[in-house]
């Protein structure tokens, strides 16, 4: 069963907004910068980006960060792993970092992006942006901006479909047979 | 995969991945903080069973960029000199529990061999005559490099191609990827290679015309009385790299040289320090290609 959760127009809302948040959250855009997780935080990092500088007119850094060589679960997944690229346009020392990722599951990722940051240098502060959470934490962490909380079953999955990937924009549920 | 014991046994898909995954690590080795968690808790033994300092060298900065703990096990202060069996040794050895053996050995198919016999993932760091994998992929990584491909391109070996296990890798490998391959040597060092990528030449100067790369091997001079060529002033006479020679190749050609060189007896000085030879980036290169490979290997599928 495939039930689509958010479409083109909610994501592009939603998106407008947290970059208003951003901005208001941290008075403005000095010393911030963008830090999205591969591969779909990328991609909306780099949307925020677009959208914050619409509307302060002013350029923000966007780096990316791959996980892969941080995580806490190699040998134990069944697919091979594919590490991607790591770019940090600019020393992260005393900047104010938002990580950016699509769906907040159970935080594991996002301990490994801040441990991956770490090795970059020392965030003044590390935000965490996501378009989808979706619950079942496993970690003390939280989001500072949530697209959309979707109360979900750990049986389900849950898809972000991308322009930049080639698809129609929009967020679709998938339930396991 | 659990195993890396020789190119023959990959695919072109493998090897792709191998150099894709090594090019992600090559960013990290000019981050600051070189090393990454990846294998945290992961344990390598080093089994060199033959004397050698670089490839040594180069896993075992691999292996702690990776955060393994990495143990080193060589001949002259091992039991084998106390006439343990090969098999025992490697027994012991995963009773301690590795995850990883890179093996050096003077025998070609002694990783094959331990491989079948043991569940840690097996890297062959040189067997004997027979195969160098991560050697040629480092090769086939700083070609890529510079000449954005291998298929096509005119690739010549020159020196003991019959010893060489580098260069048997080598071949395996390049003749996958489609690129057309010259070995050039004294009739005494080349062996016979039925591939069709693959074209003998035993004057120097015919082979090397516009060639995009030029592999120099080691002359292993150890071999030398053996009849195989009468002096190393001749040797470099007559197959020897110098700047005359470079000239005969591409405008654009790369030199490279797995190390360690003979200077004046296979390459000239000039040569190997020229702006062409890449030999330098083939070692900061080799880092890259064997984090890789460490990665890809611990990351199997248990029902692949």
């Amino acid at each position: 069963m495939i039930k689509e959760l958010l479409n083109k127009k909610d994501i592009e809302r939603i998106l407008s907004r947290i970059a208003h948040e951003i901005i208001e959250k941290n008075k403005g855009t000095e010393n911030l910068c963008l830090v999205g997780i591969q591969r779909g935080g990328v991609h909306l990092a780099k949307r925020l980006a677009v959208k914050i500088k619409d509307i302060e007119n002013a350029d923000i850094m966007v780096g990316s960060l791959d996980i892969s060589l941080y995580r806490d679960d190699i040998g134990i997944r069944k697919e091979q792993p594919v590490v991607r690229k790591t770019e940090m346009p600019c020393d992260i020392t005393d900047k104010k970092v938002v990580l950016v990722d699509d769906v907040l599951f159970t935080g594991r990722s996002i301990r490994s992006a801040m441990d991956a940051l770490m090795d970059f240098g020392r965030p003044a502060q590390i935000q965490l942006a996501v378009l989808i959470d979706r619950g079942h934490r496993e970690l003390p962490i939280r989001a500072d901006y949530v697209g959309k909380n979707i109360p979900t079953s750990r049986t389900e999955s849950i898809e972000v479909q991308l322009e930049e990937e080639g698809l129609e924009d929009k967020v679709v549920l998938q339930a396991k047979e | 995969m659990k195993d890396l014991v020789g190119i023959k046994e990959l695919s072109k898909g493998d090897i792709e991945l191998i150099l894709n995954t090594a090019s992600s690590f090559k960013d990290i080795l000019k981050r600051d903080i070189k090393k990454v968690p990846a294998l945290r808790g992961k344990t390598v033994v080093n089994l060199f069973f033959e004397p050698s300092t670089r490839t040594k060298t180069s896993f075992e900065l691999a292996e702690k960029r990776m955060s393994t703990d990495v143990l080193n096990f060589s001949v002259p202060t091992s039991s084998v000199v106390k006439g343990e069996s090969l098999f025992d040794t490697v027994k012991t050895i995963e009773a301690y529990g590795v995850d990883f053996i890179v093996i050096r050995h003077s025998s070609s198919g002694v990783p094959h061999f331990i491989a079948r016999n043991v569940n840690a993932s097996v890297i062959n760091a040189g067997d004997g005559i027979n195969e160098h994998p991560t050697q040629a992929l480092l090769d086939a990584f700083s070609i890529i490099e510079k000449k954005g491909s291998l298929s096509g391109l005119k690739v010549a070996i020159v020196g003991d191609i019959l010893h060489s296990r580098v260069a048997k890798s080598d071949i395996f490998l390049l003749s996958k990827f489609g690129a057309n391959i010259r070995l050039i040597g004294p009739p005494t060092l080349i062996p016979d290679i039925a591939d069709r990528n693959v074209e003998v030449f035993y004057e120097m100067d015919n082979g090397l015309e516009d060639a995009d790369v030029i592999m120099m091997l080691r002359i292993q001079i150890e071999r030398q009385g053996r009849g195989f060529f009468p002096s190393t002033l001749e040797y470099f006479r007559n197959w020897g790299l110098d700047m005359r020679r470079l000239k005969l190749a591409r405008k654009d050609a790369i030199v490279m040289h797995p190390g360690p060189m003979n200077r004046g007896i296979e390459i000239s000085s000039d040569v190997a320090d020229s702006s062409q030879s890449i030999i330098l980036e083939q070692v900061t290169n080799g880092l890259a290609v064997r984090m890789a490979v460490m990665y890809l290997l611990s990351g199997r599928n248990e029902d692949a």
